[in-house]
């Protein structure tokens, strides 16, 4: 075999290796430094970049928002994921908006029925984001905050860094190291009852608009969620396709996402598309994440569209099942 | 009871298995509501859906891969043909979509695409307006079973032309036909059934239910009652109150 397996001399000493340094394998090993444990992180592509869907999230942290369709521990581990993210990176706390065109405005009180932590906008909305042209009415989510997520990865290896803690680069399965392992390798995980969802991304520089936070324009066929980000640049996210197909974005998603963004402020028309993306969201069936314990091997995985709201939680649970035993709600023996 | 295409299923409720919170609630879904066919849409999961697809046999339920979001004949064949070696069965449900906004059927080009599939052997359901002269051209282009939408898809309008269902399933006593689309209520699952229709077909007033397991069942039941009351022959309306108990030989107080 070919194949190009990690030297096994500086991570001798390693009370726990880590294989994946996206957003699961770095919380991870943040979580474990902190507990005490010596930790070794390894990732066949080095530091954090394109090869990781990390790198195409949103960052929004909206446990609130998201609890409109996810399960209960998503809400409820993803209310602290802004106070742990701010310990290593900039958190922007002003809240997300969620707005409806007049036509399904129907669609907004059913959002509102279905979740918790927010007020209704009506005259005030003007006040908050005076750059929206929804004039009539919205949902505000106070409590909810977002960060740029590749600065945050950054950050948060840098953190790691900080604390003796360097990501090698090297091609490792959990068979290739000895000692207890977390496998944080997203898709190239063999955790059973894994599946892909596929997302698609436009990032668009668009400085004569300027929104402070997330907001999200709730369409019965074209929901979309748009994501500020320094300097008059915007994510547009993201569709969610039962596939595992990894190529580009297509043509009627980019369409559908530009046409919404169009219809929520026309002067998007006159964005510059920066990029597009693409990736997969690891996702088990229940598409809450799980610590999945195989023997010596604790699998973090299945973030499905939550990993910046849910890797610090995750993160935890490992911890605590490592350093006392204790098992957590995300946690499944295999 | 009416069969499709030599199928005669256990029970009415067909379920589309698109835009549910997570493939967990979508089988419970299934699992409460009874369900017999699941409907799957081959273009929307464009290839690499295998997991999906897993899932969705793991049902355990007839498979009725459909041509979803299909704008021509040539389209909708095409995604039939695929859609015939990817599940392994004759059965499509053939949708040629005529207008953007309303996702109204397109009858021409779904009369041909029903005649060219036919004619490959495909069990066809095609997916169509109550319009009776379509319904025969169907028949003739070599379709067993009609699908008359109820309302636009996803408008969850319920029966919006109860007047026309009811005189096509008159014209056409001995073909099975489910009304499919724009269903929004259980209500509107049992007064199909009670029209004497043989199965229902939705999917977005279960799976965007607040708890899409609770409405799955509900569906379950009120098209089950509905069939139920279909064959116990109901009651014509009448103008005149009757009351059920006689009055003669009660004492007036």
């Amino acid at each position: 075999m070919g194949r190009c397996i990690i030297s096994t001399g500086s991570g001798a000493m390693a009370d726990v290796t880590i294989i994946g340094a996206g957003v699961a394998g770095l919380w991870a090993a943040w979580a474990l430094n902190k507990a005490g444990m010596r930790v070794r992180l390894i990732d066949r592509n080095g530091a954090p970049g394109p090869h990781g869907c990390s790198w195409w999230a949103g960052g929004m942290l909206a446990p609130f928002c998201e609890g409109a369709v996810a399960e209960a521990p998503v809400v409820a581990h993803g209310a602290s994921a802004a106070a742990a993210w701010a310990e290593v990176t900039d958190v922007t706390y002003r809240g997300s908006l969620v707005v409806a065109l007049e036509r399904d405005k129907g669609e907004l009180a059913r959002f509102a029925r279905r979740t918790s932590g927010h007020e209704w906008v009506r005259d005030g909305l003007a006040a908050l984001e005076p750059d929206l042209n929804i004039p009539q009415q919205a949902l505000f989510f106070p409590s909810e905050a977002h960060l740029d997520p590749r600065a945050a990865l950054g950050d948060l290896v840098a953190a790691l860094r900080a604390h003796g803690v360097q990501i090698e680069t090297g091609h490792a399965t959990p068979d290739d190291v000895s000692g207890p392992v977390i496998d944080a390798r997203g898709m190239a995980s063999t955790v059973p009852g894994l599946r892909g969802v596929r997302g698609e991304m436009v990032v668009l520089r668009a400085p004569d608009i300027a929104l402070g936070r997330p907001v999200r324009l709730l369409h019965p066929r074209h929901p979309l969620y748009i994501v500020p980000r320094a300097k008059g640049v915007y994510m547009l996210g993201a569709t969610q396709i039962e596939s595992a197909d990894r190529r580009g974005i297509s043509a009627r998603a980019t369409l559908e996402l530009l046409s919404a963004a169009y219809a929520l402020d026309p002067r998007f028309a006159e964005a510059e598309v920066l990029e597009t993306g693409t990736d997969l969201r690891p996702a088990f069936a229940d598409n809450v994440p799980r610590v999945v314990r195989q023997g010596r091997v604790l699998h973090l995985n299945g973030l499905f569209r939550h990993g910046y709201l849910m890797a610090p939680a995750l993160a935890q649970q490992a911890a605590d099942f490592l350093t006392k035993g204790i098992k957590g709600d995300l946690f499944h023996e295999d | 009871m009416r069969d499709f295409y030599g199928v005669v299923l256990d029970s009415p409720l067909m379920l589309g298995t698109a835009q549910y919170p997570s493939p967990a609630i979508l089988e419970a879904a299934f699992r409460a509501s009874g369900a017999s066919v699941a409907t799957v849409s081959l273009r929307r999961e464009s290839g690499q859906g295998q997991a999906f697809w897993d899932i969705i046999r793991g049902l355990g339920v007839h498979v009725l891969p459909n041509t979803a979001g299909c704008h021509s004949a040539r389209e909708a064949i095409t995604t039939a043909r695929m859609a015939r070696e990817v599940f392994e069965t004759n059965w499509i449900k053939l949708e040629v979509i005529g207008h953007a906004d309303t996702l109204q059927p397109d009858p021409f080009g779904l009369l041909d695409a029903a005649e060219t599939l036919a004619a490959e052997g495909f069990e066809v359901f095609p997916y169509m307006t109550e319009d009776q002269v379509l319904a025969q051209r169907l028949v003739d282009a070599g379709c067993k079973v009609l699908m008359p939408w109820g309302a636009p898809i996803g408008s969850g309008l319920g029966l919006n032309n109860r007047y026309g269902l009811k005189t096509l399933r008159a014209a056409f006593p001995d073909i099975p036909m489910v009304i499919d689309a724009g269903l929004g209520l259980p209500s509107h699952a049992a007064a199909a059934m009670e029209l004497g229709f043989d199965a229902v077909l939705l999917n977005t007033a279960v799976a965007q239910a607040g708890d899409p397991v609770a409405m799955a069942r509900a569906f379950g039941m009120a098209a089950s009652a509905g069939a139920l009351a279909c064959t116990a022959d109901p009651m014509e309306p009448r103008d005149m109150a009757a009351p059920s108990t006689p009055l003669i030989g009660k004492a007036w107080l």
